[in-house]
């Protein structure tokens, strides 16, 4: 018998999901580097099948190790349990496909990362699905966006690169209002600085490469459920229905607040394939055991860099929602009380070109397409993750030509800051005079 | 059962949570063998079926107790429990929550250890009824789930069971 207690994140974060081997009595997590189990009996194989018993099947569907992380990771986002696949983008396809068919429509925020616009824009088209694009901030667009077909929000808690910080509050009161679920991707705040679910939202996506993993060595994504979504409200047959690709289960009648993960898993992630692998889990579950302490040291270093940013002559726009003079600064402190995360970005004088020669001229901040190592990170914007983006939508994003994205690792800050003046000292004497003054 | 609806009776959270205690439920868990599953049904895509097989494989005896049944499972279904013959620990509800304070009251004349609703089973009235002649009363939750919480596998589909421990356990 064990007496139940609310154990504390920190608690959490090293030890759910992964109790002691049973059979071996290792401590650390095992690599269940298989891909398949043998049944105890024929009678076990139909059970596992048919989802009447819990059971490994094939390594597709699930593995102890990647399970391991999925239970942390809905743990410390206070869900019932998560999917874990082999991306972000992924597990954010899954997540939308499972609750979607043709014909349906989805509201989503304009300020996102812009492989999740490619994703929405040219994907979802494809499968049929109607996508309307709202600024974050204005929850009347969110409100009037509704049709009778919409079957999703969707939006970032702090957005990639702009730093809009979401009122996942207020969205979730107008998602449930008509019967609709709320998405968010969480990756930039992680669930040290925010648990979406907490303030309302159903669902909640992860990059796991980023913050979680923390240490840049592994690709994988996460769907984490609130379990409280009423899918059986009339407006999800998909979910609530006799599923033809699951002789005629019903998944939410039968497995109640399970009912969205166990068809994320048992159908979509069986038939699309996108897998974690067991060591990509371990990996990313090493990096999770420290996430509180990274995450303070991550947003201690990004307030230093966004203030010294702030004051520089040479830089304009510091998008960091923890700055004072942040129009997102009064929504930070109700949503992320720890930090306001440690991505953002700033313009440079002299645009593009300006901004080429910054990166150049930078030795310790990593020139790379990545966010949320231990490392810090450097990236021009409009160059590279948002190259497929119109002006438009760029500009929607909040990203202009001198853009540049900064994620601020754990590296000692004055050195950091040197770097940054190495940048600036290159900008200086490579811009004409009158720019500078 | 409707797990997604809203459900009726007037039992707040608040006073749901002492119907929910962990420590009971693993008591009850642990000391059953004898289940009797009230609204039981044949037809082997319904959650209750989903629960009554699941018993049956972790060795459970499960009696059905559902008068449109002859047989459910491999076992003689009963009409009431009134009927049930065997001594019974644990009389588990699917059904309409208005059902549940006639229930209760069969689940006490025949002398059964513990009342178990699943989701969305919830009236105060039948609750009482239970709780007051002695029985331990769980409301309000799967008990496919926690056992699989406590004893099964869970954790191996990514579900939060809440557990954490450094204690080595056994074969799982």
């Amino acid at each position: 018998m064990e007496q139940p207690r609310r154990f504390g994140f920190d608690t959490r974060q090293l030890h759910a999901g992964q109790r002691p081997d049973p059979n071996t009595g290792a401590r650390a997590v095992p690599i269940f580097q298989t891909t398949s189990y043998v049944f105890e009996d024929p009678e076990a194989a139909a059970a596992y099948f048919n989802l009447q018993e819990y059971g490994n099947t094939y390594s597709r569907i699930m593995n102890p190790t990647v399970a391991a992380l999925e239970e942390r990771t809905a743990s410390l986002e206070n869900g019932c349990g998560a999917v874990a696949f082999a991306s972000g983008l992924a597990a954010q396809a899954a997540a939308l496909f499972t609750l979607l068919e043709p014909g349906d429509h989805v509201v989503s925020s304009a300020a996102l990362y812009g492989g999740t616009v490619n994703q929405f824009k040219h994907v979802l088209r494809k499968l049929s699905v109607e996508l309307t694009w709202v600024d974050p901030d204005d929850i009347s667009a969110w409100k009037s966006a509704i049709r009778g077909n919409t079957k999703a929000f969707f939006g970032e808690t702090i957005g990639n690169p702009g730093g809009n910080v979401l009122d996942i509050e207020a969205i979730a009161g107008v998602a449930h209002e008509a019967g609709l679920p709320l998405l968010v991707d969480n990756t930039f705040a992680t669930p040290y600085l925010c648990r979406p679910i907490d303030w309302g939202a159903d669902v909640v996506l992860h990059s796991v490469t980023k913050f979680l993993g923390g240490h840049g060595t592994s690709i994988g994504g996460i769907v984490v459920d609130s379990g409280k979504f009423n899918w059986s409200n009339g407006r999800f047959p998909v979910v609530a229905a006799a599923s033809p690709a699951y002789h005629g289960l019903q998944f939410h009648e039968t497995f109640g607040m399970y009912g969205y993960l166990m068809k994320l898993r048992a159908e979509t992630l069986r038939d699309l394939g996108a897998c974690m692998s067991p060591f990509n889990a371990f990996l990313l579950l090493q990096g999770i055991e420290t996430l509180s302490l990274r995450m303070s040291r991550h947003v201690d270093n990004a307030g230093a860099v966004a203030r010294y940013l702030e004051s520089h002559p040479l830089a304009s726009r510091v998008t960091y929602p923890g700055l004072g003079a942040s129009r997102y600064r009064s929504i930070a402190d109700k949503y992320l009380q720890r930090g306001a995360g440690a991505v953002f970005s700033f313009d440079i004088l002299g645009g593009r070109a300006a901004g080429q020669e910054f990166i150049r001229a930078l030795t310790l901040w990593s020139h790379l397409a990545n966010v949320g190592d231990a490392k810090s990170l450097v990236i021009h914007p409009a160059s590279t993750t948002h190259r497929q983006l119109s002006e438009p939508e760029l500009a929607a994003a909040g990203i202009g030509p001198g853009t540049i994205r900064l994620s601020v690792g754990l590296e000692n800050v004055d050195d950091l800051l040197w770097d940054l003046d190495q940048g600036f000292s290159r900008v200086r004497t490579s811009l004409p005079a009158e720019r500078v003054q | 059962m409707t797990m997604g609806a809203v459900t009726t009776g007037a039992v707040t959270t608040g006073e749901l949570s002492r119907y929910q205690d962990p420590m009971t439920i693993q008591r009850v868990l642990l000391g059953a063998r004898t289940i009797a599953v009230v609204g039981l049904s044949g037809n082997a895509l319904r959650a209750s079926n989903f629960v009554g097989f699941y018993l049956q494989r972790h060795g459970y005896r499960v009696i059905p107790v559902n008068p449109r049944e002859s047989e459910v499972l491999g076992r003689r279904c009963y009409g009431s429990l009134l009927e049930v013959p065997d001594k019974v620990d644990i009389v588990n509800v699917f059904r309409a929550p208005s059902a549940l304070p006639e229930i209760a009251t069969q689940a006490v004349a025949i002398g059964a250890g513990s009342l178990w609703t699943q989701f969305g089973v919830i009236n105060e009235e039948g609750a009482r009824i239970a709780h007051q002649a002695g029985l331990a009363v769980i409301i309000d939750r799967c008990i496919k789930v926690e056992h699989a919480r406590y004893v099964g596998r869970m954790h191996w589909l990514g579900f939060n069971t809440d557990r954490i421990t450094s204690v080595r356990g056994g074969l799982q």
